[in-house]
């Protein structure tokens, strides 16, 4: 049997420069919903991204035809889960660049992978004094795990400024790091307000200083291509279902010489060598860091993403989006009861804006009549939401199946706003 | 789908919305609460004054969406004059009418203006924003000091 990861690729998009989104659409079951009588208009990709056919039939395949756990037993279908796990394993490993498998540790979430970093990283060698930097314009999963390190080891945790566009202002980034600065933590494209952050400049400030730094790829992944060895990180957050994956599986990457010298995250089956009541030996990398059964369908959901992704291209993807990007900046700016908050001059195709008549969540209650899925309030990002001194936001994100009638239907949309609350 | 939207946006509220009633500090009450909604950011701080077991004055400040302004906006109106019971009374009523629960947490007298927001309970995820007033309101008339959470 192979691997369910080559069979994802049976049924493919077209791999040109540019885009058949009408074909695309095709393999995105989802998008033909009704909503209140209305086509379905998914613009709430930056939340969860919607799921391609070859994402579900490769999870349903492999309940069907490979269950069985991973890394236990001799039986025939232990070793094809086995190897469909850790064919996920090579194929995200290939995705993002990294230089073997065991620097690919699988959790279920990016929030779980900065987690993982804060505790079994950071509260080892932090002492009191200490300092982690991160931005103004971090998601609160980005904030809270430091946060609670702080609590923990004494550190102190800095934020780096953001300006009114939303970029983060590297002067006052670089004015953070000093001797007692242990870690830096910045997320690659942001949540709340879409700006690509100069994660290279920023790299290069911490790295001269030898301070590791950690990215938060979680809404990177769908919109730029990753090469952890490009961007030389130390850490890298990312989660799958944004990238068009199931919910519920997440990936580390770390440095391989970090992760060897990190202690376990979790302890249990999987990661252990050897057990006795008086001393337990943990097992190599990545399996160090998985404690317990994974979430195997996950993985080779993700990996069937990963395949789909790839095969329309992430520069495709990004050419396409950025003109989708431009279309709704372009349609919304010119309603002049709209203020988008976030205008930086790199941004993936997230357009978050108020509308100075109506509350977010009455915006996002007359779209969804119409069909159209915004998410409306704080995306987790409320330190985001006070920078800017507003209560919330709607927020329009972008996907590759998303079309130009779908960004003018949400203009559409946001003048019936206007002519109710204005 | 229109008609849907004016079930929830009936002209009242609108109207409370763009002007609402007592919306203003009031230094010397009696009792004051705190509401927040954590899912949207919402707050709203509720005053009363009573004389005797009567709400003789309600007031709130606080900013949120069309349908927590108006809310909030109508509650003072309906709290004022009302005995504590009878006002604790119409919050039960009312929070019966938005979530579509018991009738019979709505016997007794009618809701009167109230009505308009009986098309909330066909939107889910607006309930919390027409109650939060409503919460905040019932804290204060029974004298609870922690801020009431929607969530």
């Amino acid at each position: 049997m192979t691997s369910a990861v080559s069979q994802s690729t049976r049924k493919s998009p077209p791999a040109t420069g540019r885009l058949d989104v009408r074909r695309i659409r095709e393999d995105f079951p989802i998008l033909d919903t009704k909503v209140n009588g209305r086509p379905l208009v998914y613009l709430d990709n930056a939340a969860t991204a919607q799921k391609p056919r070859i994402v579900l039939e490769a999870m349903d395949r492999y309940y069907r035809e490979q269950n069985a756990n991973v890394h236990r037993g001799v039986h025939h279908l232990s070793v094809v889960a086995t190897k469909a796990y850790e064919d996920a394993r090579l194929r995200v490993q290939r995705f993002i660049g990294a230089e073997c498998p065991q620097e690919i540790v699988f959790v279920r979430s990016a929030t779980e992978a900065i987690n993982l970093v804060a505790q079994s990283y950071g509260r080892p060698r932090l002492r009191a004094g200490d300092e982690i930097v991160i931005s103004a314009m971090e998601h609160h999963s980005n904030i809270v795990p430091w946060q609670m390190l702080c609590g923990q080891t004494g550190a102190i945790l800095r934020v780096a400024p953001i300006d009114d566009a939303g970029e983060l202002m590297l002067d006052g980034y670089e004015a953070l790091l000093g001797p007692r600065t242990r870690l830096v933590s910045l997320c690659y494209v942001s949540n709340a307000l879409g700006t690509i952050n100069p994660v290279g400049e920023a790299m290069e400030l911490a790295h001269a200083r030898g301070i590791p730094v950690m990215l938060d790829g979680a809404q990177a992944a769908p919109h730029l291509r990753l090469d952890v060895r490009a961007l030389d990180c130390e850490f890298l957050a990312i989660t799958g279902h944004k990238l068009f994956g199931p919910t519920g599986i997440g990936v580390l990457y770390g440095k391989r010489s970090l992760l060897e010298a990190m202690e376990p995250y979790q302890g249990g089956g999987d990661m252990i060598k050897s057990v006795t009541f008086e001393k337990t030996e943990y097992n190599d990398l990545p399996h160090k860091f998985e404690a317990g059964t994974p979430n195997i369908a996950g993985t080779i959901g993700l990996a069937a993403a990963i395949d789909y992704v790839e095969r329309i291209g992430l520069e495709a993807v990004a050419a396409y989006e950025d003109g989708l990007l431009r279309r709704a900046t372009e349609v919304l700016s010119a309603i002049p009861q709209v203020r988008i908050i976030g205008t930086a001059r790199h941004k993936a195709a997230v357009v978050s804006f108020v509308v100075d008549c109506a509350h977010a969540h009455d915006v996002g209650t007359v779209l969804d009549l119409e069909g159209i899925a915004v998410r409306t309030g704080h995306h987790c990002a409320q330190p985001v939401m006070d920078r800017f001194g507003v209560p919330a936001t709607a927020r329009a994100s972008m996907a590759f199946y998303n079309t130009m009638e779908e960004i003018d239907a949400l203009a559409d949309g946001v003048r019936k706003v206007v002519k109710m609350f204005g | 789908m229109m008609e849907d939207l004016h079930d929830l946006y009936q002209d009242l509220i609108l109207d409370h919305n763009r002007r609402p009633r007592n919306k203003r500090l009031v230094i010397d009450a009696d009792r004051k609460a705190e509401g927040y909604n954590p899912l949207c950011g919402d707050r709203v701080t509720v005053y009363v004054k009573v004389d005797g077991d009567r709400v003789v004055d309600v007031a709130f400040e606080g900013s949120g969406c069309a349908i927590s302004t108006a809310s909030a906006s109508l509650m003072t109106e309906s709290v004022k004059g009302k005995t504590l019971t009878e006002a604790k009374s119409l919050f039960r009523r009312f929070h019966g009418l938005i979530t579509g629960e018991a009738e019979e947490s709505r016997d007794g007298p009618g809701l009167g203006k109230l009505e308009v927001f009986s098309g909330v309970c066909k939107f889910p995820a607006r309930v919390k924003c027409a109650t939060l007033a409503w919460h905040t309101v019932n804290a204060a008339l029974n004298d609870e000091r922690d801020p009431v959470k929607t969530e």
